[in-house]
């Protein structure tokens, strides 16, 4: 080795140390965002319309945290329902048996194409198309007989309208998400001997999840709330909880506010379940990602030491 | 009388209307290195995924081990195989990528054991053990539990010949192994192939590396569009071309 570079590796230089470009405008920016933001709390806590007492009042009520379930266990149900379906329509979708691929693109094509409120009134109302439901061979003998207006109550509809719908939306992000994988993956996994489903479940779906977690958080999130039109056909979800209260006492607007902290509630463990999802699915690819905690510091102290 | 490994009588390859094989001939037999050389797009990559049905051939005959890739004879008609079959056949032949296709969200001991575990029903630890050995093979032994995008070019190449190894191939397919790797990283691949090579196995490399080629093949096959040109021992194709063609790119990749 040279023994001029050897000394100037040996004598590490100090740290550069310059004086940090100034943003005004990021401080001129928060102010006016702090005066806007007190203006609102302030309203928002004197006005007495907004009867914060009422609101404390039910918050806990047993009728709204009834609600609460059941919007938990229709947004939980669906779900299930929509991603296992979309896996289904996906994996359809890219088979190379044009029937086959061809029925999954009519489906999607139909429940994204009407809206899900129509579907939802649809369901509630299908005993008026069918009134009896048999399920058995095709046109072979049925094993059950069950008349519709028994079988299909409001929440079952409720469920099969709104997982049928999210089924749709699924698939195209399953699919987005298993296009997204290199073709290499695949052919290593079948030059391995691995069948295709094989390759599927363990190459191509894990790989895959990487895209299909994000925007499958947003579709749960995004179902949490459109749970809500469910009141319409009368399931008591958190909404229509609220609705039946307010039917009575008149108090609206703290009843919407008691049921929009609980819907935030939801969203926000939602949001913080979903960054942990991706962290878990981004192994081995994106490096470690932030937690939501790490991130928030980064962006507080990128503020304070902008200036 | 020994059977060839790999026997192709014909093969031809159609992409849509682009006739990428045009009727490939030849023989490899067991423990014989055979080096595929020609331009990008001479079809060297193709025949190599003919091999263990990636591709399926459009006209000709071709096997493995004296059975025809792809479909069962009997009497004069082929009938296609299930997919089962085909991937029973596939686990026999070992094959290695340019862009080496490592599982990334797999630690290199899982790349390994993923397909003697779920192919083979090989017990889970006797697969560990089984691709320690193979690691320490290629000389990754410390790196048993990092992901492919903590190694580098080299090292993921290894781990993944050593992943093929791990099924227990009788023959094995590289497709241009160091064609995307830094030039001071090609040596470690080539070592680990040729020890491969020492050790009897049948191999069939398509590459660039005419070092390689006259060190550890047995013969050399030179492509051009579609058809074999000319093929040889080493040291007569690669110092003694007869043909115009192979004397015009063996003198653009010296």
């Amino acid at each position: 080795m040279d023994s001029s570079e050897a000394t100037d590796a040996g004598r590490r230089p100090d740290d550069i140390r310059a004086v940090p470009v100034r943003h005004p405008g990021r401080w001129v920016a928060a102010v006016i965002i702090l005066v806007i933001a007190v203006a609102i709390v302030r309203s928002v806590v004197s006005d007495s319309h907004f009867e914060w007492s009422v609101v404390g009042e039910y918050l806990f009520d047993e009728r709204i945290l009834e609600g609460l379930r059941v919007t938990l266990e229709l947004t939980v149900i669906a779900m299930a329902i929509g991603i296992a379906l979309g896996v289904l329509l996906a994996v359809m979708r890219l088979s190379a048996n044009p029937l086959v691929s061809g029925s999954s693109w009519l489906y999607i094509w139909f429940f994204r194409g009407t809206p899900v409120l129509v579907q939802l009134i649809f369901w509630y109302n299908v005993a008026a198309l069918y009134p009896k439901i048999d399920l058995g061979i095709p046109f072979g003998p049925s094993f059950i007989h069950a008349d519709a207006n028994t079988l299909i109550t409001p929440f079952r509809a409720a469920i099969l309208a709104l997982g049928l719908n999210e089924g749709a939306y699924m698939a195209e992000i399953v699919r987005a998400g298993m296009i997204s994988v290199d073709r290499g993956q695949s052919d290593a996994a079948l030059s391995l001997g691995m069948s295709r489903i094989q390759t599927l479940r363990t190459i191509v779906l894990p790989q895959a999840m990487r895209v299909i977690i994000p925007p499958t958080g947003n579709e749960t999130i995004s179902m949490l709330k459109t749970s809500s039109l469910a009141s319409v056909i009368t399931v008591t979800e958190l909404l229509y909880s609220a609705e039946l209260i307010y039917a009575v006492n008149y108090k609206v607007i703290p009843l919407l506010i008691t049921v929009s902290i609980w819907y935030l509630a939801c969203t926000s463990v939602l949001y913080i379940g979903q960054g942990y999802l991706e962290r878990y699915y981004g192994r081995g690819r994106d490096g470690e990602l932030p937690t939501i905690w790490q991130r928030v510091r980064v962006g507080v102290l990128s503020f304070r030491h902008g200036y | 009388m020994t059977e060839p490994m790999v026997n192709a009588e014909g093969v031809h390859k159609r992409f849509a209307r682009n006739e990428v094989l045009k009727g490939i001939s030849l023989e490899v037999m067991p423990g014989e290195v055979m080096c595929l050389l020609g331009p990008s797009g001479s079809g060297k990559s193709t025949f190599l995924r003919c091999i263990n049905h990636l591709e399926p051939i459009n006209a000709g005959r071709l096997s493995v081990d004296g059975e025809l890739v792809g479909y069962r004879e009997k009497g004069d008609t082929l009938h296609q195989l299930r997919d089962s079959e085909i991937a029973r056949k596939r686990a026999e032949i070992g094959m290695v990528f340019q862009h080496f296709n490592l599982f990334p969200h797999m630690t290199a001991l899982d790349n390994i054991t993923c397909a003697p575990v779920k192919v083979k029903k090989v017990a889970r630890e006797r697969a560990v053990r089984q691709a320690t050995e193979l690691l320490d093979r290629v000389g990754l032994a410390d790196k048993i539990d990092s992901y492919p995008s903590q190694l580098s070019g080299g090292q993921q190449q290894r781990v993944a010949i050593a992943r093929a190894l791990a099924m227990e191939p009788k023959l094995m397919l590289f497709d241009e192994p160091t064609s995307a790797l830094d030039p001071e990283l090609v040596g470690e691949v080539l070592a680990v192939m040729q020890q491969l090579a020492r050790d009897g196995m049948t191999m069939i490399v398509v590459t660039h590396e005419l070092g390689f080629a006259r060190g550890v093949a047995e013969s050399v096959v030179f492509m051009d569009a579609g058809v074999v040109v000319e093929s040889g021992p080493p040291e007569e194709l690669l110092d003694r071309p007869r043909q115009e063609r192979t004397r015009a790119f063996l003198s653009k990749v010296l």
